[in-house]
């Protein structure tokens, strides 16, 4: 079994007088993809956004490859080798797509190898290399975030509800990216509300609900247990496409 | 790829207007008051053209920025006083020399003040919009005080150097010379600033930061050392552009910014916040206004840009080239 | 006790040195005509009376509901003319004056309103350049219409006789003063503004008061509470304007005298922004103490500092510092500190 990459004990978050986050606890192992599951407002993306550091846990702790890391900033998160792909995808309207990718990548730039992995995955960005990020579609902006998130090596892959909203056959793209990440042991921590998806490409799972983790365990297991799906999740395989 | 007019409408505002006022007002008024009004909007643009990016970047809304423009208008006359030798010499590349350094160092002053103005005021307020316009005012408030403390509450003229005066004939229209000089110095920064903003690093920075600040610290950048930079060129742009406007006004009072406050908030309320491009248009279009309002029809020239904000603000409640927060 | 709780509307001032402060203030103002007689500091009294109203109506905003807006004024300065132009052109008597009245604070309540609709378009910091906007414009109309306003120099007018020194409410003196149209006009500013104030002290003590500063402290959580916000603010501006407008109604009758400097300039902006905020935002009785500080530092600071500017004539720098002329630098850098450091202004501070 291998280690875990990021813990979570007890993490608390309040946002306010919201007490959102009520202690919070899993783990996410290395060269695994963990999802985590949840009903709306389970506290899925606060979970995601406290590890990012975007809002200060009040309790608790999170340890990324054994640093603690629930009292440093976003900037200082993210140079430890982890990006975040948000629910909103943060892609800027206002830069071509070469620019958006410009940032993830440091000063030197980009290479031939790592454009040709990305055009691979994402034929569409080589497509829209000079258009800017604002006219894509739906789909080409997921893509774009996530090509971000992939264009430099990264240690840990935070990402948040990347099919929302998207089309079939554009999910299908993404299901395969992730595969083909899977391959190169990336660690991926992923919420989905799509559970298609999620039984696809997930190893493990944790299930949160009113600001707590409910359930972990391994992907597989649940996705034959419908009965623990309809309980933890209100659906089952079957209906939820 | 076909554009939709939306997108091209706010492109045609200006050209517009500088076209309908043509049949308006014969030609030879037009390219006088065109002149006028392109020119005073190039001094506008330097007087907002930072605070739109301050804003757009930082969400702070600094109230005090008049003072700045006043520091630039004093700075000249500091600067200017000692170099009446080169002013006052019938010499373009001395008059050009004085008005150059004029320039640089009410550049550097007002830079450095906003520095210290950052540090001191600014630091502590950030996400606090309530707090932050209070702050702010009360730095105008304490700024224009001391204004008059070191300068006194009388007005102090500031000549133009000697080849700058007069103005050069266009068929029968007689275009001032510094008009076009105010022109051609907005120009040459807005140049400057697109090609610092689309070129380099730090440009793509602030452009994306501008947009979604969030995620540009998500990808590991240090966005709070960006915002001390920014705040600094915006202050030292208003330097420059209190300098060029005293200038042009001949005369400098403690109130010369501060008077200007409330057409800088329109030029940023119609450009839209948070675009270079558009203060640049923004400050057009009020120039243009003042101008052909107050030829046209001197008794609403006074009110007019106040009305033109409120034009474009039905058109486009979030100004005419908005930059999208993500 | 129980009459004097019920009468402030359940917010006393709580805490001893405040509740000493704010009576003495209105003590003060109560006796003046008779312990301190003589124009200048009745008319100082009297300022403070109005500043009181027109301050607290601002605190509804700011500090209650936490809106900056720079039109506040404005509303003030309508009022004033609404007086000014009924009793110039429709001749004088009581009846101009509530018509005058009456229709500044309708005119102030429907701009109050169309500002509060455009709040829901704009975000905040938007929202208080567009205020600055619209006073501009109508301190820029209030010079142009030479013909309705006076233009600059403003419109001068008669009062009512009830309230000029002709009239003679008894003969000869009472305990050494003149019972007269001038104590009336001054008993009745002070009991018109006592009533104004503990309407707004009713105002934000009530379930809307309560509701407004729910939407202060979060807006999107009273939006889902149900609390319609926008409502309640325009709602707030209103009320805050039509009190405005009769503080500017009685400076109007004060001074027989409106104009743009005395009523729609920025600085008088200033001066009730400084008010509210060094007295204590969403207290209400900061305005009264603001209002009082603010008012004797025009008036008593000035000479204070010009003898230390004469004191220190030798130094550099420091006779321009302390120049009469520059109590709002000092003014000023208090303004800043109480902001950074204490943001509920002196009444918070007392409370503590």
């Amino acid at each position: 079994m291998p280690d875990a990459l990021l813990e979570l004990r007890g993490v608390e978050t309040r946002i306010g007088r919201y007490h959102i986050l009520h202690g919070v606890d899993f783990d996410v192992r290395r060269g695994r993809v963990t999802m985590l599951l949840g009903r709306n407002g389970a506290g899925k993306t606060t979970t995601l956004r406290t590890i990012m550091g975007l809002w200060r846990a009040s309790a608790g702790s999170i340890e990324f490859d054994g640093r603690r890391i629930e009292a440093l900033g976003t900037p200082d998160i993210a140079r430890l080798g982890i990006a975040y792909v948000p629910e909103t995808m943060g892609i800027f309207s206002q830069l071509t797509v070469r620019e958006n990718l410009l940032l993830a990548t440091g000063r030197a730039g980009f290479t031939d190898e790592r454009l040709d992995r990305l055009f691979a995955l994402f034929p569409a960005l080589k497509e829209k290399w000079a258009v800017a990020a604002g006219v894509l579609s739906g789909g080409q902006k997921q893509m774009l975030a996530i090509g971000r998130a992939i264009i430099e090596p990264r240690r840990l892959l935070v990402v948040d509800e990347p099919t929302k909203g998207l089309a079939p056959a554009v999910i299908q793209l993404l299901i395969d990216a992730i595969l083909r990440l899977k391959e190169s042991e990336t660690t991926i921590l992923l919420v989905e509300q799509n559970f298609h998806m999620a039984a696809s490409v997930g190893d493990e799972v944790a299930v949160m609900d009113d600001g707590r983790i409910v359930h972990t365990g391994s992907m597989a297991d649940l996705a034959k247990d419908e009965a623990l799906q309809h309980r933890l999740l209100g659906l089952s395989l079957a209906v939820h496409q | 790829m076909r554009h939709r007019w939306d997108d091209v409408a706010p492109h045609l505002v200006l050209p517009a207007i500088v076209l309908l006022a043509l049949p308006v007002m014969g030609l030879s008024n037009w390219v006088v008051l065109t002149v006028a009004g392109l020119a005073m909007g190039a001094m506008l643009f330097l007087m907002a053209a930072g605070l739109t990016l301050i804003f757009g970047l930082m969400d702070v809304l600094n109230f005090a920025h008049g003072a700045f423009i006043t520091l630039g208008a004093y700075v000249g006359i500091g600067v200017l006083g000692p170099l009446a030798g080169w002013t006052s010499a019938d010499s373009w590349t001395l008059n050009l020399a004085a008005f150059g350094i004029a320039v640089v160092v009410a550049m550097a002053v007002s830079g450095a003040v906003g520095y210290g103005f950052e540090r001191i005021i600014i630091r502590g307020v950030y996400g606090a919009p309530l707090r932050q316009v209070l702050v702010t005012v009360g730095g105008l408030i304490v700024a224009q005080q001391l204004f008059v403390v070191l300068w006194g509450p009388n007005a102090i003229p500031l000549i133009k150097p000697t080849a700058f005066r007069g103005s050069i004939l266009l068929g029968s229209a007689a275009i001032e010379k510094y008009r076009l000089i105010a022109l051609a110095l907005g120009l040459i920064v807005f140049v400057a600033l697109h090609l610092m903003l689309n070129r380099t690093r730090v440009g793509l920075l602030v452009r994306a930061g501008v947009e979604n600040r969030e995620m540009v610290e998500a990808l590991g950048y240090r966005i709070r050392r960006l915002f001390i930079g920014v705040f600094v060129l915006g202050t030292a742009l208003a330097g420059i552009g209190g300098v060029t406007w005293a200038l042009y006004q001949e005369l400098v009072t403690p109130q010369i910014g501060g008077d200007m406050t409330i057409l800088v908030f329109i030029i940023l309320i119609i450009g839209g916040l948070g675009s270079v491009g558009g203060s640049l248009v923004g400050a057009m279009l009020v120039g243009l206004t003042a101008n052909y309002v107050g030829f046209l029809a001197p008794t609403v020239s006074l009110g007019s840009n106040i009305l033109l904000m409120v034009l474009v603000l039905l058109w486009r409640p979030r100004g005419l080239f908005p930059v999208a927060k993500g | 006790m129980r009459l004097a709780t019920h009468l402030l509307s359940g917010d006393p001032p709580r805490g001893k040195i405040l509740s000493v402060l704010v009576a003495a203030v209105v003590l003060l103002l109560v006796v003046t005509p008779f312990v301190f007689p003589g124009t200048r500091s009745m008319a100082v009294a009297e300022r403070i009376c109005i500043f009181v109203v027109l301050a607290a109506s601002y605190d509804m905003l700011l500090g209650y509901t936490g809106i900056v807006s720079f039109a506040h004024t404005m509303f003030f300065g309508i009022g004033a003319y609404g007086v000014a132009i009924a009793l110039t052109r429709l001749g004088v008597g009581w009846g101009a004056v509530l018509l005058g009245t009456a229709a500044g604070m309708a005119l102030s309540v429907a701009i109050a309103v169309v500002i509060g609709l455009l709040s829901l378009r704009v975000r905040a910091i938007f929202f208080s350049m567009i205020t600055l906007a619209v006073a501009s414009f109508a301190l820029i109309l209030a010079t142009s219409l030479r013909d309705l306003t006076g233009g600059e120099d403003g419109l001068t007018f008669e009062v009512p006789t009830l309230l000029t020194p002709a009239f003679h409410l008894v003969d000869g003196r009472v305990l050494g003063v003149r019972f007269n149209g001038t104590l009336v006009t001054y008993y009745g500013i002070l009991i018109l503004a006592s009533l104004l104030f503990l309407f707004l002290l009713r105002a934000v003590n009530s379930p809307m008061g309560r509701v407004l500063q729910a939407i202060r402290e979060n807006e999107f959580r009273a939006e889902a509470l149900g609390f319609r916000t926008l409502w309640y603010r325009t709602l707030a501006g209103a009320i805050s304007a039509a009190v405005a407008a009769i503080a500017g109604a009685m400076m109007a009758l004060l001074l027989r005298y409106t104009g743009p400097d005395a009523t729609l300039s920025f600085s008088l902006m200033v001066d009730i922004l400084l008010m509210v905020v060094i007295g204590g935002m969403g207290t209400m009785y900061g305005a009264i103490l603001g209002a009082a500080i603010m008012v004797m530092a025009q008036y008593y600071l000035q000479p204070a500092m010009g003898a230390l500017s004469n004191a220190v004539a030798d130094v550099p720098i420091l006779p321009a510092l302390f120049h009469s002329d520059r109590w709002l630098l000092w003014l000023g850098i208090l303004f800043i500190l109480i902001v950074y450091f204490f943001p509920t202004g002196i009444v918070g501070r007392l409370r503590r």
